[in-house]
């Protein structure tokens, strides 16, 4: 295990040196690099054998045990065949990116945010600690905001990758909130204790906050309704992005945590109603959009959504053939459609434009390349005898097997699936098949680094739907059982015999094949009612959202910073002192039973003198005996700390007042006279605040006379003076030496206040000269 | 305004706060005193210094500017936090050694005593930054 995280490690450093490697390493740079993420791959290959036969490996570094913070890993079935389409996957989007991003030139920053992101995202997988799941989790949502702004000259980027972080982030902090739920719960956050606790929390009382929770952070980054409408805004980024992030692997980071979670969370009808609701709605929607879409990559993302929506709604099922079918479809889907987005990528590349209405025929300039399309496409269909067809047919019996939504259900997904078999025979015959129309030059054949990519993972459809009992065996089984381990193995074929299943198979491609012929017709239509008629778009709605939360906090901050001090000074006033009344209210009768000691003849002619001082710094039309009035009350209060006997206290007042009074007069001195007075309406206002505030110091003094704090801190620091810090004055040993930290920010404060008071002399002397 | 009886006072106090500032900080361990206090009598004699001449002539006297008895201040009272974690101890633990000096006697030492030194220093040199800085307005 500690070689895996030795990878990570590796990974992470080949991020950060990719830009230098790409800038001097020119055509085999993206070589090297997919090399390294192949290398991860047959590592994580080798231990196939090993985690098939049921083992799991675990491996912690403790951070904050007490706040159940570890850094972890975790793999078994489930997390590995994560990891090896993240790693598969990611070595073959490099060498696609090494020509795609050829004409870029920021593009060494490209491959190190592509790899960087691959860090992350097989950090998510192995996660052994949720917490480190999240670290890992919100590092995918960065990169992938960086990497869907990548084109940031273009604003619909930029505002695309906004978009994007902001709903991912969102939910991820939820996700965040519902983590630390689960850990108060079960006690742990490591997922193989997570894995042994699912009763407990499924049974305690905060099970449904902290499922919404989680499911708030699933759902924003698997693009579920009413969240999904980010996806198809990143469709801005490069293809490859979109290829590997937004259809591959990052949008799965939500459905891997749904697996990974419904052993601790799954199974309780909340689960079962929340995931199938939601899955079926961004089945058919993604359905639905995806047919009436023209750009080609756009049909993708729509598809990309509806898939996503089967495997929400899959494990929402929860029954054993539904769990069997989404891992199953989730393969299926990570292969056609990254096959796809690459050849949209290379669509778009050689003939210079993805709309569907303006090419097609594109067999004959680039055979290999629509073979593996098409093969995709037939895999996308559902139809064999491609691995795609073994999905649909599993999804079916799973729905079947639902004795009382399942009928509903189904009708769902036979409707998604006519439109996926629609869609896959729109794009066969018309893109790839037909006569051939470019809207430009005549385009060129693609270059191998482009038609690698789609090519193998077009073959391994094929491969895996020809053979599957052995990838089942090998890697789904495991995966299966590490979500539920009581499923008896996976058996896989492609002949299951005649069934109810095979029959509804026939009559979805029958309704997709005249779906299909009616496509050119409806299409424009569909377009048309899109555009025109559709004018509500939840895109839009959440950038309104957004400008109106701008305006609304540009309109608080203009109201609360004001800019004068007068208005700040009044605010924290009134705050704390209504605040602190609050609380003073309650314990007032306690305060009316102090007994006071009479007072002596010196303290009688101090208040005498501290009173008539206040009086006369109120009253008084001129600035200088205002302050040398509210001096002398300082000097009044530092006596009283003498008669009590805090002579620190009292020489540290006195030599204050002394220094403030001081800079008062060096301030007033460039002041002129008082040339108008405050109305009545501020004057009154004024006494009111001080009166509040006044009144509030003075509850707070009786109160802090009867409070009876814990004796033993001062008693501990008259007793520890001496033995512990070698000092008798208690005040000064506290200050430098108990609670020395606390001055270590006293003092840092104060310097940082000095150089505030430098900055704005300074800056208005600037201002000053220049006029 | 510039008064005779003042200059003279304040040249000749000049050198008796400072003194006075010091034993106070020096005192400070067992007795009332320490470096916030010394700290600010230090700069109250310059602020009188000032006062009596001007901020130009009191920079002069001071010969170093009040920006480097903040910095020297602040260094202080961070170097005082690292002798504990040599030592093995919590962060900030206070270190004591104890020299014997012949004639003196004992004379002990620790990190406790150097932080207040950087107390002393740097609430000497804000006090003085600010209040300079506003006079020269």
């Amino acid at each position: 295990m500690t070689g895996i995280l030795i990878y990570l490690i590796i990974l992470l450093i080949t991020a950060l040196l990719s830009p230098i490697l790409i800038r001097k390493g020119g055509k085999t740079a993206p070589w090297l690099l997919s090399m390294v993420s192949a290398a991860g791959f047959a590592y994580l290959l080798g231990f196939a054998g090993f985690i098939s036969k049921g083992n799991a490996l675990n491996y912690t570094i403790e951070w904050l045990p007490e706040l159940y913070l570890n850094f972890s890993l975790y793999l078994d079935g489930l997390s590995l065949f994560f990891a090896l389409l993240v790693t598969g996957m990611g070595s073959l989007v490099l060498v696609f990116s090494g020509n795609y991003m050829k004409p870029y030139p920021m593009k060494h920053r490209f491959f190190f945010l592509l790899l960087l992101f691959e860090f992350a995202m097989l950090g998510l997988i192995l996660s052994g600690n949720l917490f480190t799941m999240f670290i890992f989790w919100e590092l995918t949502s960065v990169s992938s905001f960086l990497l869907v702004g990548f084109n940031h000259e273009k604003p619909e980027a930029r505002n695309a990758a906004l978009q994007a972080l902001l709903i991912t982030v969102a939910g991820g902090l939820a996700m965040m909130a519902g983590f630390i739920m689960l850990g108060q719960m079960a006690g742990t956050l490591e997922i193989n204790q997570l894995l042994q606790s699912g009763d407990i929390i499924r049974n305690h009382p905060h099970y449904l906050p902290a499922l919404l929770l989680v499911l708030a952070g699933a759902f924003t980054k698997s693009a579920q309704f009413p969240f999904h409408f980010w996806l198809p805004g990143a469709m801005q980024a490069p293809s490859p992005v979109s290829a590997y992030l937004h259809s591959a692997t990052m949008v799965k980071a939500g459905v891997y945590l749904l697996m990974r979670l419904s052993p601790v969370m799954g199974g309780t009808p909340e689960w079962k109603y929340i995931l199938t609701i939601t899955g079926a709605i961004t089945m058919i929607l993604g359905g639905y959009f995806a047919y009436s879409q023209t750009d080609f990559k756009k049909v993708l993302a729509y598809t990309t959504i509806s898939a996503l929506g089967t495997l929400v709604l899959m494990l929402g099922i929860g029954t054993d053939i539904s769990i069997k079918a989404a891992i199953i479809f989730l393969l299926v889907h990570a292969l056609y459609k990254g096959a796809l987005f690459m050849i949209a990528g290379l669509i778009d590349k050689s003939v210079g434009s993805r709309d569907l209405r303006k090419i097609g025929g594109l067999s004959k300039v680039m055979p290999t390349a629509s073979l593996a399309a098409i093969i995709s496409l037939i895999s996308m269909a559902g139809l064999p005898p491609m691995i795609g067809f073994i999905g649909k047919e599993l999804i079916y019996e799973a729905k079947f097997a639902l004795p009382d939504i399942g009928n509903l259900l189904l009708v769902a997904g036979v409707t998604t699936n006519v439109i996926m078999v629609a869609i896959s025979l729109a794009l066969i015959f018309n893109l790839f098949l037909g006569p051939l129309k470019y809207p430009g030059e005549k385009p060129k054949r693609p270059a191998f680094a482009l038609r690698i990519g789609p090519a193998l993972l077009a073959g391994i459809s094929l491969i895996f739907g020809l053979f599957p009992a052995r990838v089942a065996d090998f890697l789904l089984s495991p995966a299966i059982k590490s979500i539920r381990p009581s499923i008896d193995s996976l058996k896989l074929s492609l002949w299951h015999g005649f069934n109810e299943v095979l029959l509804i198979s026939f009559i979805t491609v029958a309704a997709g094949v005249v779906l299909f012929l009616l496509y050119r017709k409806v299409n424009p239509l569909l377009t048309h009612f899109n555009t025109k008629v559709l004018t509500f778009r939840l895109a839009d709605t959440f950038n309104n959202g957004l400008n109106m939360f701008l305006y609304l906090t540009k309109r608080k901050t203009s109201f609360i910073q004001s800019g004068y001090q007068r208005f700040y000074l009044m605010a924290i006033f009134i705050m704390t002192s209504v605040l602190a009344w609050y609380q003073l209210i309650y314990t007032w009768p306690e305060i009316e039973n102090i007994s006071f000691s009479k007072p002596g003849f010196f303290e009688m002619m101090i208040l005498l003198l501290i009173v008539s001082s206040t009086l006369i710094a109120v009253l008084v039309r001129s600035r200088l005996a205002a302050i040398l009035s509210l001096g002398a009350v300082g000097y009044g209060i530092g006596l009283l700390f003498i008669i009590y006997g805090a002579i620190d206290v009292a020489i540290t007042l006195m030599l204050a007042e002394t220094l403030v009074l001081v800079l008062f007069m060096v301030v007033i001195y460039h002041l002129p006279k008082f040339a108008n007075f405050s109305s009545k309406a501020s004057r009154l206002r004024d006494a009111a605040i001080a009166l509040l505030v006044g009144g509030f110091m003075t509850g707070l003094v009786l109160k802090a006379g009867q409070l009876n704090l814990n004796p033993k801190i001062s008693d501990f620091y008259v007793e520890n003076a001496i033995p512990l810090a070698h000092g008798s004055n208690i005040v000064n040993v506290i200050l430098v030496d108990f609670r020395a930290l606390d001055t270590l920010g006293e003092i840092t404060v104060l310097v940082i206040a000095a150089i505030g008071v430098v900055a704005l002399l300074k800056l208005k002397t600037k201002k000053g000269s220049a006029t | 305004m510039k008064s005779y009886i003042v200059q003279l006072a304040a040249t000749r106090l000049l050198p008796v706060t400072l003194i006075l500032s010091l034993l106070v900080f020096y005192r400070g361990h067992n007795e009332p005193g320490g470096g916030f206090i010394g700290g600010l009598m230090a700069a109250a004699g310059f602020i009188f210094y000032a006062m009596a001449y001007d901020t130009a002539k009191a920079e002069k006297k001071l010969r170093v500017s009040p920006l480097m008895l903040i910095v020297a201040g602040l260094s202080f009272a961070f170097i005082s936090t690292l002798p504990s974690l040599f030592a093995g101890n919590p962060f900030f633990t206070g270190e004591w050694i104890s020299l014997n000096i012949p004639l003196l006697g004992k004379l002990k030492l620790g990190s406790p005593l150097l932080f207040d030194l950087g107390v002393y220093l740097a609430v000497w040199g804000v006090i003085i930054t600010i209040i300079f800085n506003v006079m020269e307005e």
